[in-house]
């Protein structure tokens, strides 16, 4: 079971059953669709950009405690970056749970969504917002981006 | 002391001898994550016994060769255990003649052929091909590429909240337009048993010819396609006890000699020049190229296998085995049983409320049970109910009382987890 606390240790379901950031921005001005047709998980993300900082970030769907932890971490770690800060951490997130480039170590409480590497089925779970937010800034109109 | 012991002889839990028939399976000794494996994942990939393992090593150690061609010793041998194994299996499923036996890699497959060489000359545009709401993938896309290349259009049977089929109004869906119905036996996703004996005869009745997809019927229970009287009859291997890659459709003898060949190359030829090819018989000629000669070895095995336990015995563990299970999961307070249908074989499908099932699933492997978590193939399934996921536990012969104990565990675990 060690193993087990390790993924679903405190943060990760405290994330879950209180996701952070839960809710639309009215006057977001980038916003994406993420899906996951595989296991169902769903959410929207919204971001309002003030130049090149991330003022505001939220998310809203359903999906599993990994999704749903991680997509709420993200916000909690993304609002008030500047986009190459959030490039900058993006791209940590993905070395972090796939291992490529050498993995990477993750700070603070995303620190917790480097263990998801050690289940491999589950990698897609976790990334899913970071894609998800990635696509919401790269796009200046609604877009949907999916896992599989 | 578990419930078992107390169990009366008469009980159907013990007409087997479980502790025996696990040893016979080396994979089932072995832990997963710090504790016993607890396979419960019998519906997607079923395991295989020493008998099968053995079947196959003798074949690569002694007697491999190509079948049907070879004059010599190996060839021979090759070629009688293939067809040994192709015996098997008509007698497996009551069929008349082997000639009514093709191996193909497994039921996908078998749809696959049947559609293309059995429907596709047959069918013209507005033409009907009738399913139901509870196929697996494997015996809906094939049809669908069907109807996308013929413009014929697919029906489907309704189902009901109870995960059985809505057959009330089944008479107004074979039409003079139908030109097959393919349904499967028992649900992969739910374990409902469908009354095919009565919906084939019904068909029949119209002249419509039935392909019946038993992937999830021959582990559990006996198949007799005389009996049944459909035209097809699908499974794969994997799923009874079998290697993967090799599985086998029964098709009555003057359908299979009037369908054109689905794949040209060696073995389904009588004779080739650049003019004219002449096909083999039946049922060479839908099986082009080299086969899997140790898979059908394998299955030929299996087949043995399960016939010395006895499959009206494996029918009925498996159905105390299952209403053990479902008894004790009913009683949990916040899980719900997804497929409730009177007649079930094997398949419990659940929800914990609020936990997600790929995290069931995660967790429970974290304690040794291995159970399938998602759609199961079966998105229709999935999407009647307003779900995306369920999480599967399957049943075989091997599994024990105790077995289905650590299986309700895991879901206490994992609500405490969650709680």
């Amino acid at each position: 079971m060690s193993e087990l606390r390790d993924l679903y240790q405190e943060v990760i379901m405290d994330h879950k059953k209180k996701p952070r950031n839960f809710r639309e921005i009215a006057d977001a001005n980038h916003m994406a669709h993420g899906n996951n047709p595989l296991c169902g998980d769903a959410l929207v993300v919204y971001v309002k950009l003030n130049g090149e900082t991330i003022e505001d970030v939220s998310f809203q769907g359903s999906g599993c405690a990994i999704s749903v932890a991680s997509a709420s971490l993200m916000t909690e770690s993304l609002k008030g970056k500047t986009l190459d800060e959030a490039q900058s951490l993006y791209d940590d997130v993905h070395k972090a749970l796939t291992g490529e480039s050498g993995g990477a170590e993750l700070s603070g409480k995303l620190a917790v969504l480097g263990g998801v590497k050690e289940f491999p089925a589950r990698v897609k779970c976790a990334t899913l917002s970071w894609h998800t937010v990635h696509a919401a800034v790269d796009s200046d109109h609604d877009i949907s981006i999916s896992t599989e | 002391m578990t419930q078992s012991t107390f169990k009366t002889p008469s009980s159907p839990l013990n007409d087997i001898d479980v502790a025996a028939i696990r040893r016979d399976f080396p994979v089932l000794h072995q832990e997963v994550n710090g504790h016993p494996l607890v396979y419960l994942d019998n519906a997607a990939s079923s395991q295989k016994p020493v008998q099968v393992i053995e079947a196959i090593d003798h074949y690569y150690r002694m007697d491999n060769a190509n079948v049907h061609r070879g004059v010599h010793r190996l060839s021979q041998r090759a070629t009688d255990a293939y067809e040994g194994a192709r015996s098997k299996v008509r007698q497996f499923v009551n069929a008349k003649s082997d000639k009514e036996i093709v191996f193909v890699r497994g039921a996908t497959e078998a749809v696959n052929l049947i559609a293309q060489s059995f429907v596709r000359p047959n069918i013209e545009p507005g033409d009907e091909i009738l399913i139901s709401y509870l196929e697996h993938h494997a015996n809906i896309v094939p049809w669908q590429m069907l109807c996308e290349q013929t413009g014929a259009k697919l029906n489907v049977i309704p189902m009901l909240e109870s995960g059985e089929l809505d057959l009330s109004g089944f008479d107004s869906l074979l039409t003079d337009k139908t030109k097959i119905m393919a349904v499967g036996q028992v649900s992969n996703a739910l374990g409902t048993v469908n009354p095919v004996k009565e919906m084939i005869a019904k068909a029949k009745a119209k002249g419509i010819p039935v392909l019946i997809d038993g992937a999830q019927a021959v582990p559990h229970m006996q198949v007799d396609v005389q009996d049944l009287d459909c035209d097809f009859y699908v499974f794969s291997g994997h799923k009874m006890f079998a290697p993967t890659g090799i599985g086998a459709f029964y098709g009555k003898q003057s359908l299979l000699e009037a369908m054109p060949p689905w794949q040209g190359g060696g073995d389904m030829i009588l004779s080739v020049s650049f003019e004219h090819t002449e096909y083999n018989a039946v049922p060479y000629k839908f099986e082009a190229g080299t086969p899997h000669i140790a898979g059908a070895i394998g299955l030929g095995a299996a087949i043995d296998y399960m016939q010395s336990i006895g499959i009206a015995n494996i029918t009925a563990y498996e159905h105390a085995l299952l209403s053990y299970a479902t008894e004790k999961v009913s009683a949990m307070a916040d899980v719900r049983i997804i497929g409730t249908a009177q007649n079930k074989a094997s398949v419990l499908s659940f929800m914990i409320e609020d936990v997600h099932p790929h995290d069931v699933g995660t967790i429970f492997d974290q304690q040794g049970v291995a159970i399938r978590a998602g759609h199961h193939c079966a998105q229709p399934v999935m999407q009647f109910y307003g779900i995306a996921a369920t999480a599967r536990a399957s049943f075989a012969f091997y599994n024990t009382e105790q077995e289905v104990d650590s299986l309700i565990k895991a879901i206490k675990t994992t609500q405490e987890l969650f709680a």
